[in-house]
């Protein structure tokens, strides 16, 4: 089948899709767009983590034909979606390298988008805020820490109120 | 000190030693453009999918491939009959079959490989294999390993452990014994026994095995993948294509984590098998749950322990008696026993010690490395002993730890003499005197609730009732660097050139970033070594010699060392260069010390001579290949386990806080409280990160991970991250870290290998904990909901 969907302000298109592929093995075998991990294929790391008509989702628990005509932001896009000039980083990614949150960074990607996210709803949350909105998104390397403190950062070099992109 | 030593060596170019300097990969991965193994991509590339083995032991009566052939867009089927040469590998022992020689010894062993056009056309293709399995009867622990009659898993060993173990179904045996301990124990006022169990833990890196292989036009192979040491896999690899090493061009693509558990192969020799039998490119990503089959696991363990002391809490003797279960094929099960054997006691003076540590062949899961080594179980139970004790004295437990630390110029079990600092008395002072979480952190203001800062969480299934706090404190000791007599080296290229009229060092190692940081700290080394601020990574390859394992916290030690060594040697040959050419123009060149900062070449006294660019330009690069060792070490005695046997020691302690709900069983962890000694923190902000993420592993064995293998079947009951839990950052509580910077002298920069130390007291310490919160002995980690209700 073929499957028509915007993907980072971009109309793409992609063919012979079998039925049984997801949003994610779309995005990453058929449109070059790596950038979202796969790391359990259950919805159980969060490392696959997009954005879906602005709601993040597992893009391994979406079919690739589910995307029919739907708007995803992955982690490539989210500079560019910002307004952002090329090659610049958004305030949590650059939070993220900045606070020693990226370790292997399997799990970054899908965590810059949850807590993307977080902040666009919650520009200040608190600790607790913080680690529920992002329990969905398993890290093996930092122990959560510095992940914590990026989002922190972030916050906190955005400002409170500023309006988000 | 401190500030000289940094003077020395060039301290004013930014980014050096000593600084936070940022990770150079950073800015690719939060963008998502950094290429993982699994993100490979080739024109014209198929897909490797494996068939695995549903059974933990079975003779394969029959194997047919016909149906899998014939299946539109397969393009090959290989299984035991095709592979070309060696048809075992291993680590240690070549005892592992590429794939299954006729008899499979445990759950997911590979039988057969596809190459397809999509993964679902192999995934398939693979179902349609048909494999006619007879069931044989299971080794599953040390009594049907050992029993008369047991099958014995690997007969005609002729490894280098064979002649000395009591019987084929062991891997390695190591004593260790010191002293006179029935003497001892005839004066000892208090003795307590404990038998202890350790679950089978998963490495659980994110970035599942994957790598892309690239037939060559000279019949060779180029492989790109993820690994934890490119030379280890290409010595092994080599035989069993049949091809010379140099036709084999490895080089290593982004790692999603490791933990140990890439040390041994896993899809590297079938990918090749398949690229060569193709002739295409063949990619292979292993999913989650092959992933819980791709690699080895940590041994699971029972621990049997007896400790002695006076009514004062010296501790007069310790025996313990160790098997660990290593499944079906050896990986790294020698090493690991002889790991806790000599590490069995902890950090404590002790004279008298008898210790046996075994690894048994069992149809379970293979274990080999993980994070820890085989001091991560002896930790947990040496611990729970020293708390034992503790009260049978009625004594504080840190005081106790304390009264018997050891420290720089004890000896250990093995007769060696610890000759750096060991300030494990230190480390519990510090750890002990860091703040206490408040108490009741749920009640919030105006008399609600806040259900995520209790145990059981969003689930609601306490406001507090029933809740009770717990503190429990551990230490432990963790070797550092490959032991026991290995020739561990490594191997550093450093090119210093000019470019665009500005000086610039190329840093070319095989060392495989797993994300510890290891590349964050080779640009570190050379900007302080030769005072040049831009410093390029050549991408790890075998086109340079080894760089040894990314493992055994050893890649800053030996790495780092092979770095600065040949940036040295670098620094020398400018130098002589500067003083061949411009030598004449001033006398300072022959009489002054001269070191490089900031571009330029400064005289000891902050003159400076010249700019580097000046020294470079319109002339070769000056460049240096290195490779470095440590100190040797020696085997340890096979009867006694005396001996020279490690490099070096890593020292981390624990204070736990946490809060249980006694009735239902659910455990919170509030705080987990770190103090190490590094030595030296190279990247203060990456070694933090390094003990808050041990940290974290060792709470996932405290109370959550445990790969669930069925005894009737030795079968895996739990191979996803649905039933297989690592912690959340729900789950995983502050980890706040006091670093302690005590140089050992025989290290590069004075450091310690950090990255092991702070997984193995981490446990015990939470375990402590929920015993002090719930009044139960628990001999078992983790500890689930139902040791603590009794239910």
């Amino acid at each position: 089948m073929r499957v028509n969907l915007t993907v980072n302000g971009r109309a793409l298109h992609a063919d012979d899709v079998w039925e049984g592929e997801s949003l994610l093995y779309l995005l990453r075998e058929r449109l070059g767009l790596p950038g979202s991990k796969n790391a359990c294929e259950q919805g159980e790391c969060g490392s696959c983590t997009v954005r879906l008509d602005g709601v993040p989702v597992c893009a391994c628990l979406v079919a690739a034909g589910q995307a029919e005509g739907r708007d995803v932001v992955t982690v490539e896009g989210l500079a560019g979606r910002a307004g952002l000039p090329e090659g610049a980083l958004t305030p949590v990614q650059q939070a993220f390298a900045d606070a020693g949150a990226v370790q292997c960074g399997f799990c970054t990607p899908g965590l810059i988008v949850a807590a993307d996210d977080l902040l666009r709803r919650d520009p200040d949350p608190s600790d607790a805020d913080i680690r529920e909105a992002l329990a969905g998104n398993l890290c093996r390397c930092t122990g959560y820490e510095k992940i914590l403190d990026a989002v922190r950062l972030a916050a906190a070099r955005t400002g409170p109120g500023e309006d988000r992109p | 000190m401190t500030n000289d030593h940094r003077l020395r060596t060039g301290g004013r170019t930014r980014g050096g030693v000593g600084e936070s300097a940022p990770r150079p990969d950073g800015t690719l991965k939060v963008t998502g453009e950094f290429a993982y193994a699994s993100d490979l991509w080739h024109e014209d590339m198929l897909w490797g999918h494996t068939l695995r083995s549903p059974h933990a032991h079975a003779r394969i009566r029959a194997l047919d491939t016909t149906e899998a052939l014939a299946t539109p867009g397969v393009h090959a089927v290989m299984t035991y009959a095709d592979l070309p040469a060696a048809t075992h590998y291993g680590l240690e022992i070549e005892d592992t079959p590429v794939l299954a020689d006729g008899v499979v010894r445990c759950h997911g062993e590979p039988v057969a490989l596809v190459a397809a056009d999509h993964p679902e056309t192999a995934r398939r293709a693979a179902a349609r294999i048909r494999v006619a399995y007879e069931e044989l009867p299971l080794v599953t622990d040390e009594a049907t390993a050992t029993a008369p009659g047991a099958p014995v898993l690997h007969p005609g060993r002729t490894d280098a452990h064979a002649a000395h173990v009591p019987h084929p179904n062991v891997v390695h045996r190591q004593p260790v014994v010191r002293g006179d301990v029935t003497a001892a124990r005839a004066r000892a006022d208090v003795v307590v026994t404990g038998d202890y169990e350790v679950g089978m833990q998963d490495q659980a890196f994110l970035g599942p095995e994957s790598g892309l292989a690239v037939p060559a036009a000279d019949g060779g192979v180029d492989l790109y993948v993820a690994t934890q040491w490119l030379h280890a896999d290409l010595r092994q690899i080599a035989p069993v294509l049949g091809l010379p090493e140099d036709k084999i061009r490895m080089t290593l693509s982004g790692v999603g984590g490791a933990f140990g558990g890439r040390e041994d192969l896993s899809m590297q020799a079938h990918a090749c098998l398949l690229a060569l039998r193709t002739g295409r490119p063949v990619k292979m990503v292993y999913n989650r749950f092959e992933s819980f089959f791709g690699h080895v696991h940590r041994h699971p363990a029972r621990l049997h322990y007896e400790h002695g002391a006076t009514r004062d809490g010296d501790l007069l003797f310790v025996t313990a008696r160790i098997v660990l279960d290593g499944g079906a094929y050896a990986s790294s099960s020698p090493a690991v026993v002889g790991n806790a054997a000599s590490l069995a006691v902890g950090p404590y003076e002790v004279d008298n010690v008898d210790v046996e540590a075994l690894a048994l062949y069992t149809n379970n899961p293979p274990c080999g490395a993980m994070r820890g080594f085989g001091a991560v179980q002896a930790c947990f139970a040496y611990e729970a002993q020293m708390d034992k004790l503790a009260d049978a004295l009625g004594t504080d437990p840190v005081e106790l730890r304390r009264r018997n630390a050891m420290s720089q110029g004890s000896v250990m079990p093995t007769g060696q003499v610890v000759d750096a600092p060991a300030p494990v008395a230190e480390l519990l002072r510090r750890v002990k005197a860091l703040p206490m979480p408040p108490e009741r952190q749920w009640e919030t203001a105006g008399g609600a609730c806040d259900l995520r800062a209790l145990p059981g969480g969003l689930s609601n299934t306490t406001h507090g009732e029933d809740v009770v706090r717990g503190v429990g404190y551990a230490v432990g000791i963790k070797n550092v660097g490959f032991s026991e007599g290995f020739d561990d080296y490594s191997t550093a290229r450093v090119r210093l050139t000019a470019a665009g009229g500005e000086p610039v060092v190329t840093v070319h190692t095989a060392m495989a970033e797993v994300g510890q940081g290891g590349i964050t700290v080779h640009t570190q080394i050379a900007r302080t070594e030769l005072g040049v601020e831009r410093v390029v990574l050549h991408p790890a390859d075998t086109r340079v010699g080894s760089a040894g394992s990314t493992s055994a916290s050893r890649q800053t030690y030996v790495t780092g060392g092979a770095v600065k060594a040949a940036c040295e040697a670098v620094r020398e040959k400018a130098l002589a260069r500067g003083r061949a050419r411009f030598g004449a123009a001033h006398p300072a060149w022959a009489t002054a010390g001269l070191r490089l900062e900031d571009g330029k070449v400064v005289t000891d006294g902050g003159e400076v001579l010249a700019l580097l660019a000046d020294l470079l330009e319109d002339d070769e690069p000056v460049e240096a290949e290195v490779e470095w060792r440590h100190r040797p070490t020696e085997p340890f005695d096979l009867r006694t386990g005396q001996g020279f046997g490690h490099v070096q020691y890593s020292f981390a302690a624990h204070r736990a806080v946490v809060e249980v709900d006694t009735a239902l069983g659910l455990v919170k962890v509030v705080e987990l409280a770190c103090a190490q000694d590094v030595g030296k923190a190279l990247n203060p902000l990456a070694v933090t990160g390094q003990i808050q993420g041990g940290t974290a592993q060792g709470l996932g064995l405290a109370v959550m991970e445990e790969i669930v293998v069925d005894p009737a079947t030795a079968r895996v009951r739990n191979p996803s991250f649905t039933d297989y839990l690592i912690p959340t950052v729900l789950d995983t509580p502050a980890i706040p870290v006091d670093v302690l910077e005590l140089a050992d002298e025989h290290a590069p920069y004075g450091l310690r290998g950090a990255g092991e130390a702070p997984t193995l007291s981490s446990t015990p310490a939470i375990v402590a904990a929920i015993r002090r919160a719930s009044g139960l002995a628990l001999h078992r980690v983790p500890v689930r909901p139902e040791h603590l209700t009794g239910t």
